[in-house]
């Protein structure tokens, strides 16, 4: 007999359900991937603003007198920096220095760590860290306790500030404040996933709905939409944002990812020594982003030749709605992983001519 | 929805069958499964095609989809609007965004597909 566990639902699930979301099967959860259609959820963030359920993402709280220490020793990035109300972002790696995952560390006191981690990959983030548990510190999963809204685009603040007393403007980029949206309480974090300013909303399961609901009442003249996955994942990759699964995952190091800026090797952590080790030898592939020259579009998965050899892979591909162009991310060896070489996308059996590009591919105008 | 003087398969695609010359489209439901679709990938004129192989594929945002052809036969013309206008497969599938047409080189193939209330009945079930 075959057993298939059911899928894990966001309490946001019978709203998708009932407002004619499409749903999928994204890692184990039952998610919306579009409400009205993916392009124009994604012209919804880059001109105005755009709702995510995201419900789904994890949440651990480290807490104690040595809080802090355990972070630092799980955490690529210098957690004793934050101040309260800040965040960092993080990788959570293994002692051969490939990625566990990556977070987000929210310092909410010198004493209490929020980390907000990959849906699918919470249960082993919770274990690893555990695991690593050698101090005076509570390591609590907390994944059911909290619901999560992002509203992103230029005039999120706008929307969301109808809602709430605490002054938006006030929270600057990778910082937060806990404090009440629509009288129901919150933690109310200037981050995001789209490359567009916008807040990522975490709140008790109970009012997200109604939450949802207020939130879209007072972006309607705005012309708010819901969004799914879809237009995340478009508005992520434009953005270049690493995507664990596709640009990083237990083989993948920070370095090959681009992401040696959330490394600090100045400090104690797991993995640090196979880092090091990895940076003396030199990088053997690094990520690249590059841009479609021919007809044909790039997909997950896809192989990269370089003078006709096989010299890499896609990590994550597509059309890119802002630029109106097929974009994507691709590991290549390390001195071809430069802007401006032509590469070779095989598309379906047909090299495709591409060229890369300098990432992020789009940047919003500040 | 679906005309009564088309043909359907299982995968989605349609046939508009006058005198030996078939249209080929995707039907509205398979542009309403794909999304927004973003990129169309066709044989080129005079190419033969094969009933049930590949003719070709549609993009969308999303995902990429393989197009099987319903007939067997020779492309005639391929729409030229879809190479420029890929999203008018949204907007029209079972008219101005046809896919090919083809001449059939073996009718008998045509009492394989499913007639409209099949179509509809089979995606309904498939729902």
């Amino acid at each position: 007999m075959v057993m298939s566990s059911p899928l894990k639902a966001t309490p946001l699930n019978a709203i998708h359900r009932s407002h004619g979301a499409r749903m999928v099967d994204f890692g184990g959860w039952d998610m919306p991937v579009q409400y009205s259609g993916i392009l124009e959820e994604h012209k919804a963030v880059r001109t105005s603003v755009g709702l995510f359920d995201v419900s789904h993402m994890g949440e651990i709280e480290i807490r104690g007198s040595e809080a802090l220490a355990l972070v630092e020793l799980v955490s690529t990035n210098t957690a004793a920096k934050l101040a309260d109300g800040q965040i960092q972002y993080a990788g959570l790696l293994y002692e051969h220095g490939g990625f566990v995952d990556d977070i987000l560390v929210h310092r909410v006191s010198s004493t209490h760590f929020f980390l907000c981690v990959n849906a699918s990959n919470q249960e082993k983030d919770f274990e690893h860290i555990r695991a690593q548990n050698h101090f005076r510190a509570d390591v609590d999963f907390a994944g059911e306790r909290y619901a999560q809204l992002a509203i992103q685009g230029p005039r999120a603040l706008e929307v969301l500030q109808k809602l709430t007393p605490v002054d938006l403007a006030a929270i600057r980029y990778y910082h937060f404040r806990d404090g009440e949206v629509s009288s129901a309480p919150a933690r109310i974090a200037r981050t995001g996933y789209t490359g567009e300013d916008g807040f990522e909303i975490y709140l008790a399961p109970a009012e997200s709905v109604r939450l949802w609901k207020e939130i879209l009442a007072a972006g309607e003249e705005c012309g708010i939409r819901p969004c799914g996955l879809g237009a995340r994942n478009t508005l992520r990759l434009e953005s270049a944002m690493a995507l664990y699964g596709h640009e990083i995952d237990a083989s993948t190091t920070p370095y090959e990812a681009g992401l040696g800026w959330i490394v600090k090797l100045d400090k104690s952590f797991t993995g640090r020594d196979a880092l090091l080790r990895r940076k003396q030898a030199g990088m053997r592939r690094r990520l690249a982003g590059f841009e479609m020259r021919g007809r044909g579009i790039a997909r997950d998965g896809y192989e990269i030749l370089v003078d006709g050899r096989p010299a890499g892979w896609v990590t994550s591909g597509g059309p890119s709605p802002a630029l109106n162009r097929n974009i994507g991310l691709c590991y290549l060896p390390a001195d071809l992983a430069t802007p401006g070489r032509k590469i070779e996308v095989l598309v379906r059996d047909r090299p495709v001519e591409a060229e890369t590009v300098p990432t992020p591919f789009y940047k919003r105008a500040k | 929805m679906y005309p009564d003087n088309f043909r359907y398969t299982k995968e989605h695609e349609w046939v508009n069958v006058e005198a030996d010359v078939a249209t080929v489209g995707i039907t509205f439901h398979a542009q309403s499964e794909l999304g927004d679709i973003v990129y169309v990938d066709l044989p080129k004129p005079e190419a033969t095609v094969e009933r049930g192989k590949s003719l070709g594929s549609v993009e969308s945002v999303k995902a990429v989809s393989d197009i099987y052809s319903p007939v067997s036969g020779e492309v005639l013309e391929v729409n030229p609007i879809l190479a420029d206008a890929p999203e008018k497969l949204n907007e029209d599938p079972h008219g101005a965004a046809w896919l090919v047409k083809i001449r059939l080189s073996n009718p008998a193939e045509l009492s394989e597909l499913l007639t409209a209330g099949q179509y509809q009945e089979y995606i309904g079930a498939e729902a």
